[in-house]
């Protein structure tokens, strides 16, 4: 650790927060009045704060790392993050919902989908789904801190868990929750530019993009059988191929971290909120281009540095990524920047990490928050305004704590597999329901609530006895059954509970629906006034 | 043999991130000033949502809200 270069780093990027600072608060207090002319934020403000959001610790650290044992495959995932997560979620999802979101006046995604269904059951359900699901993705980005901090300075894991635990509660209670949409802005900027600098980098030390991926595409030829000899008997085929079709290793990389997080982000609440603040469509055209050029350089650096952290390795260590991590893929990424990198960038990657993790961390906060004050306790309990404040700052208290206990339970290798849990259980619960929101007149309130109970149902009863890598690690399966998981035959200890719970959900959505009355037609067009 | 990668399924997906990318570079160049027909009043709703949303974080969570 060099202390001074490190205080370089850390006082010119306060001083940068506190600038951008500076500046919002001074618009904030000029537009007090929310002037119609003081509100045409920037699209570029818009984009780059969704991606903050979106794209966070979890995606460059986790990701990252397990690209350096799933190797290019995950490509698909930057592929679909683009294609889906970009371009459908903005062009085909995010005009609607902000419309109907402004027709309906709803201000969380559980009270969106309640309004739209006309019912308080699907708002409290909702709630309880995200605030009992959340604290698992919370507590993967404070792992993928805690490592980076761990590896970069030298540092305990647990010392530096429990630091970065210590900066979020004060930053709750201090900062009020949610980042600063300018704030945020900077750090996709510092973060689009630190991944430039390591894609690029990384291809120049390594020979250029052909040559690179030509010796990572011979590698696996090269290091001794023994290094990957577990991978193999599961289906591991190299870093530049994909596992053999149909095999353990194929069905995590495909249906777990390619499609359960490529999918699952359509129904992300704190991301579907942000569509409610954007100001016009012609915003949301514009952040489609700047999403699009963001993502992809994020995600995919990620994965093609993860990958090629193998090469790299190899040709200075004589070992393949995994190895050096003592198997826990979670360290691949801040192991790679660490020596790789020259120390200032390694710093400087560090800061920015943290503050992207603070500020999705604080957006999760405050999902977790509303969902137990506003969705839960008032919809529950009848009372509007006011009285929930307590239960609100109680919810957020049980979030940060249930988060860092988690930090410090879950086994290693889990950042990229926890992400994924949340984004299959969000998806396998709300996806076909909101996808028919916006889009379906004729889905009804019993058949948005049929899919929505078999949908969190069937993907909680997976995570739980079905789906090997949680169901081992929470052990409930076994003690009931007396076996690991209820289907031990290839490949259902890997098929991901999205790939059950989804389609299942989707197909009780329509015949329900097509079973019960129509929604009223008044009704209707409230909701779909303009859109 | 494509980028130095031989599987079909690895480099189609190389260059399926850099056509998605490209979809949305174009998506957004022919879109660049086209939905702000009404932006007035979009704006207008826009400001509403966000006093609610004000509200229900001064109210319910007990914060203020410093983004504007």
């Amino acid at each position: 650790m060099d202390l001074l270069i490190l205080s370089i780093i850390v006082l010119i990027y306060l001083f940068m927060v506190g600038y951008v600072g500076y500046v919002a608060w001074k618009r904030t207090k000029s537009a007090d009045e929310y002037m119609v002319a003081g509100r045409k934020t920037n699209p570029y403000i818009m984009a780059l704060s969704y991606g903050a959001t979106f794209i966070s610790t979890a995606a460059i650290v986790g990701f990252g790392g397990t690209a350096g044992v799933y190797g290019m495959g995950l490509l698909w995932l930057t592929f679909l993050n683009i294609l889906v997560g970009i371009f459908i979620a903005f062009v085909f999802f995010g005009k609607r919902t902000r419309k109907m979101g402004h027709n309906l006046s709803a201000l969380t995604f559980p009270e969106f989908l309640s309004r739209r269904f006309n019912s308080k059951f699907i708002q409290y359900f909702s709630g309880a789904v995200i605030f009992l699901g959340m604290p698992l993705y919370a507590s993967v980005v404070l792992i993928g801190m805690a490592r980076f901090v761990e590896t970069t300075l030298n540092l305990d894991y647990n010392f530096a868990l429990i630091s970065m635990a210590v900066i979020v509660a004060v930053y709750v209670i201090f900062g009020g929750i949610r980042g600063v949409m300018y704030t945020d802005a900077l750090q996709g900027t510092i973060m689009f530019f630190g991944m430039l600098f390591l894609l690029v980098f990384t291809y120049w030390i390594l020979g250029g993009v052909i040559d690179a991926n030509q010796a990572l595409t011979n590698l696996v030829n090269i290091i001794p059988q023994s290094a990957t000899a577990k991978a193999t008997a599961t289906g591991f085929t190299g870093w530049t191929s994909m596992p053999s079709l149909g095999s353990p290793f194929w069905w995590t990389l495909v249906s777990t971290l390619i499609l359960g997080v490529g999918i699952g982000v359509l129904a992300q609440p704190q991301l579907v909120v942000r569509f409610m603040t954007v100001k016009s469509n012609r915003e949301l055209n514009r952040a489609v281009l700047i999403g699009g050029v963001f993502i992809t350089l994020m995600t995919g650096t990620a994965f093609i540095v993860g990958a090629l952290s193998n090469l790299y390795f190899f040709e200075t260590a004589g070992k393949i990524a995994v190895q050096v991590v003592q198997g826990n893929a979670d360290k691949i990424i801040p192991a790679f920047i660490g020596t790789a990198m020259p120390l200032w960038f390694a710093y400087l990657f560090m800061i920015t990490l943290l503050s992207a993790a603070m500020s999705t961390l604080s957006s999760q906060f405050h999902v977790q928050g509303t969902a137990l004050g506003r969705d839960i306790y008032e919809t529950v309990a009848n009372k509007k305004g006011g009285s929930s404040v307590m239960i609100a700052r109680v919810g957020i208290a049980i979030a940060v704590l249930i988060a860092v206990i988690l930090g410090f339970i879950l086994p290693a290798n889990i950042i990229a597999v926890g992400t994924a849990m949340w984004f299959s259980i969000t998806a396998a619960a709300f996806l076909s329901m909101y996808a028919f929101a916006v889009y379906w007149k004729r889905a009804t309130k019993m058949g948005a609530i049929a899919g929505l109970v078999t949908g969190s149902v069937l993907s909680l009863f997976w995570i739980l006895f079905g789906y090997q890598k949680s169901a081992v690690a929470l052990g409930i399966c076994k003690a009931l059954t007396g076996k690991a998981v209820i289907l031990t035959s290839a490949p259902w200890p890997t098929v991901d509970p999205l790939i059950i719970g989804l389609p299942i959900a989707l197909v009780v959505t329509v015949v329900v629906s097509l079973l019960t009355t129509p929604p009223p037609k008044e009704h209707l067009d409230q909701c779909f006034k303009g859109v | 043999m494509v980028l130095g990668i031989n599987d079909p399924w690895i480099w189609s997906a190389y260059i399926g991130c850099i056509l998605a990318m490209l979809l949305c570079v174009v998506y957004g160049v022919v879109n660049w000033n086209k939905g702000g027909e009404d932006e007035e009043e979009q704006i207008k709703e826009e400001i509403e949502w966000h006093k609610k949303e004000k509200e229900m974080e001064e109210k319910e969570l007990g914060l203020w809200d410093e983004e504007g």
